[in-house]
């Protein structure tokens, strides 16, 4: 992947990826000293994030995140960069960085959006990952119907006071900061909203509670948050008043995988709790798994399911191929926008599949000495409905698709 | 990997696959191809064989046959990634004509080296042709042939050969004294005799082909090398075909679904319409995506050829069955009369679908190269 693009460098490009590989070469961290989780959505405890902090900061000293933004916001200058970068993290299959929800989502926001003393302040920080960001969008009686969300902003004079109830928070245990869509009227649907970032760590106990969510899989990572009376300046609002929606929309669109600004991407790492998601992990496990005289790679069901799985997987690395190929494109949001609606399934599939090689042994989880690889493919399994469910529900996504590119009439 | 990132999809491709869809517009609406083919709808019709001639032969003075023929044997030599850009444009407008066979002949041919040269010069000067080589139960095994060469003439029958009526060449594979051989032989020889097919399909028309001591040139003594070769291009420039078709189901599907009005919505309101369309879409960009991967690996990676075209065919092949079931079902009662257009489509995609392997078939063959045979 990395040799492929590399062909295509510009000299700044190529010079630069130099410098990535040999940086990586000398400075990618060794083995955790604890067990990881699969992605940073579930990171559980403070050991972990140590780790994982200081590989982000020293990833971010280098000048390998961020490369894209300009250097008065902290970031490296640099023109279509990150790219780069990323390909080169994941060929030295680095660790996953921490701060994904901030680097993924609320960084663009917040470069597109709010004021320039704002950016300057906040985002240096968030490159380097000191603080960590969530996102808090969803409520309880707001999911899939995301414009709905009730959480309140009173005006009292140049402050807000926030008041309400945000659920399914990734990360907003360890988070410093949130980017949070709020209600400042009533009397209307989506004008109604408005778009802050509010600084929750500083309010804990004092107007901001967080209270930790247990996932289908017994793993913690995301939770409620309650604002009680919480106070915030106003120059924290990003854009106009009235135009949350719309920001809402860049962060949405940037966690789709489908925004302006590519965000930084790392992981890959081998350790002995994290594993690769893939089609050709499958059929090695299933290579190893003993079936009827043979093994199940023998068995000629399962031989066909792993081949329809192998070309799922092989049609979305090609999409974004042809993504960057405008002959080749009928519209130009028809693959962006399919991107999180087809990673979310294929890699739900490829668990799916996994635990289907696997069998009985399939019961076996995490905590069993004899479950095969440790239990981790019905964790992913199980945990691979996080990725179908939130950012816009897979439901969601083929609204969005078949609304805004086949131009199909709204859906309630 | 060695192909490079647009597929080697250039300038020239996209303005042969462009110029292509202009063609097929001004020249070729649904319009004119349901009036050409769906003229008899009686199933007991004699076996049909409508197609423009006229159009052809714009179509062939245009170049666009010569495409894959390479330069030095009179022809444009194409990349593979733009041949397929011009046969997704064919598939989309559904035109009745023997440009698939006529490649996939080019690419055997080409294959065959300097003893094929005399044959692809028959094709740089404007004659269609098709393969002959599959069996009665069409296993698409070379070897599993029923042409035999002896006594200095071919005999036996060709099964499921393609436009053969619209064809000026036949290239068989016959078995030989030494192996198998592949043999350019005239349609209108002494000792070859059509027998048209009577099929679903009304875009295109099939034949067994019966050989009586036939002559023809012996353009290769090794078929299964040359057929190993050419395979890939063969099922990638299909599944493009079957691609532009889908497009064409899905625009027209969805139209419909804009437009016609129940419980005082358009249909595609709904998401049991909305949804399975959105599903037609990514299926079709999946094989997409896989059909100009594969015609890329065929240009640049040829080790890697086989495995991508697999791919592609057995995800055309899926999206064709899929994208044909939603076309006829989400158009509710005309979609299921032979006035509305879409069952044109509906039966070309049904018999591209099985055509030179369905989807289980090419999948059980990648699964030999990526898995190793079954024990």
């Amino acid at each position: 992947m990395s040799e492929a693009s590399a062909r295509k460098d510009t000299a700044d490009q190529a010079e630069f990826r130099r410098y990535c590989r040999d940086w990586l070469l000398s400075n990618k961290p060794g083995e955790p000293p604890v067990r990881l989780p699969q992605t940073p959505l579930e990171i559980m405890t403070t050991e972990q994030l140590n780790y994982l902090q200081a590989w982000q900061k020293s990833a971010y000293d280098a000048g390998l995140i961020g490369c894209d933004y300009p250097v008065a916001v902290g970031g490296g200058g640099r023109h279509n960069c990150q790219r780069v970068a990323n390909e080169e993290m994941l060929a030295a299959r680095t660790p996953f960085l921490p701060n994904v929800i901030g680097l993924g989502m609320a960084a663009p926001t917040v470069f597109y959006h709010a004021r320039e003393e704002v950016k300057a302040e906040l985002l240096p920080r968030l490159f380097s990952g000191e603080d960590i960001w969530c996102q808090g969008f969803s409520e309880p009686g707001a999911g899939s119907d995301l414009a709905s969300v009730q959480t309140f902003a009173e005006p009292r004079g140049d402050k807000w006071i926030i008041n309400g109830h945000k659920v399914w928070t990734s990360l907003a245990h360890f988070a410093e900061w949130m980017i949070i869509l709020l209600r400042t009227d009533k009397s209307h649907k989506y004008d109604g909203l408005s778009y802050f970032v509010v600084p929750i760590r500083a309010a804990l106990g004092k107007g901001v509670t967080v209270r930790p969510l247990i996932k289908i899989t017994g793993e913690t990572g995301f939770n409620e948050v309650i604002f009680d009376n919480l106070e915030v300046d106003d120059r924290y609002r990003l854009d106009e008043l009235g135009k949350g929606w719309q920001v809402a929309m860049t962060t949405l669109l940037h966690e789709r995988g489908a925004g302006e600004l590519q965000g930084p991407r790392s992981g890959g790492m081998k350790n002995r709790s994290s594993h690769n998601i893939t089609t050709a992990a499958v059929i090695d496990l299933a290579k190893q798994t003993p079936r009827a005289a043979g093994t199940a790679a023998d068995d000629a069901l399962l031989r066909d399911k792993l081949m329809r799985q192998l070309i799922r997987e092989e049609g979305l690395k090609q999409n974004q191929r042809r993504s960057r190929v405008p002959a080749l494109l009928d519209h130009p949001m028809r693959l962006p926008l399919q991107n999180k609606l087809l990673a979310s399934e294929i890699a739900q599939s490829i668990s799916s599949l996994a635990v289907e090689v696997e069998g009985m042994a399939s019961s076996l989880y995490t905590g069993d000495s004899n479950a095969p690889a440790g239990g981790q493919w019905p964790l992913s399994y199980m945990n691979s409905y996080g990725m179908t469910i939130a950012a816009g529900t897979s439901e969601v996504q083929r609204n969005i698709l078949g609304e805004r590119v086949l131009g199909l009439p709204k859906s309630k | 990997m060695k192909q490079p990132n647009n597929y080697g999809f250039g300038e020239e491709a996209a303005l042969l696959k462009e110029s292509a869809r202009k063609f097929f517009r001004e020249h070729f609406t649904t319009d004119r191809l349901h009036a050409l083919v769906a003229a008899d709808p009686n199933p007991a019709r004699a076996p049909q064989c409508q197609w423009e001639r006229d159009l052809w032969s714009q179509l062939v003075d245009l170049g666009w046959t010569m495409l894959a023929v390479p330069e030095e044997a009179g022809g444009v030599g194409m990349p593979v990634a733009a041949v397929a850009g011009l046969v997704e444009e064919v598939g989309r407008a559904a035109f009745p004509c023997p440009l698939l066979g006529t490649l996939n002949a080019t690419y055997a041919l080409v294959a065959c080296g300097e003893p094929g040269a005399a044959a692809l010069a028959d094709i740089a000067a404007g004659e269609a042709a098709t393969l002959a080589l599959a069996d009665r139960s069409a296993s698409w095994d070379p070897t599993a042939t029923e042409v035999e060469y002896r006594d200095g003439g071919l005999h036996g029958t060709a099964w499921f050969v393609q436009d053969a009526r619209k064809c000026d060449k036949f290239l068989v594979c016959a078995s030989t004294a030494a192996g198998y051989g592949l043999f350019w032989v005239a349609a209108g020889a002494a000792g070859v005799t059509l027998e048209a097919d009577s099929i679903v399909d009304l875009t295109r028309d099939q034949a067994h082909v019966r050989f009586d001591g036939a002559q023809g040139i012996e353009v290769s003594t090794n078929a299964l090398a040359v057929l190993h070769t050419a395979m890939p291009a063969i099922w990638t420039l299909l599944a493009a075909d079957m691609v532009g078709a889908g497009e064409w189901q899905l625009q027209t599907t969805v139209e419909y679904a804009a437009t016609r009005k129940q419980f005082d919505h358009p249909l595609g309101f709904f998401q049991a319409i909305k949804h399975p369309l959105v599903e037609v879409m990514v299926q079709i960009d999946e094989a997409k995506s896989l059909v100009y991967n594969a015609a890329c690996a065929c240009d640049t990676e040829p080790q890697k050829a086989a495995q991508f075209a697999h791919m592609a065919k057995a995800s055309a092949s899926d999206m064709a069955a899929y994208a044909s079931s939603r076309s006829v079902q989400s158009h509710g009662g005309i979609g299921f009369t032979w006035e509305c257009y879409v069952h044109l489509y509906f039966k070309r995609q049904k018999h591209s679908q099985v055509l030179w392997g369905d989807g289980p078939w090419h999948r059980a063959r990648l699964a030999d190269i990526v898995i190793g045979n079954a024990a």
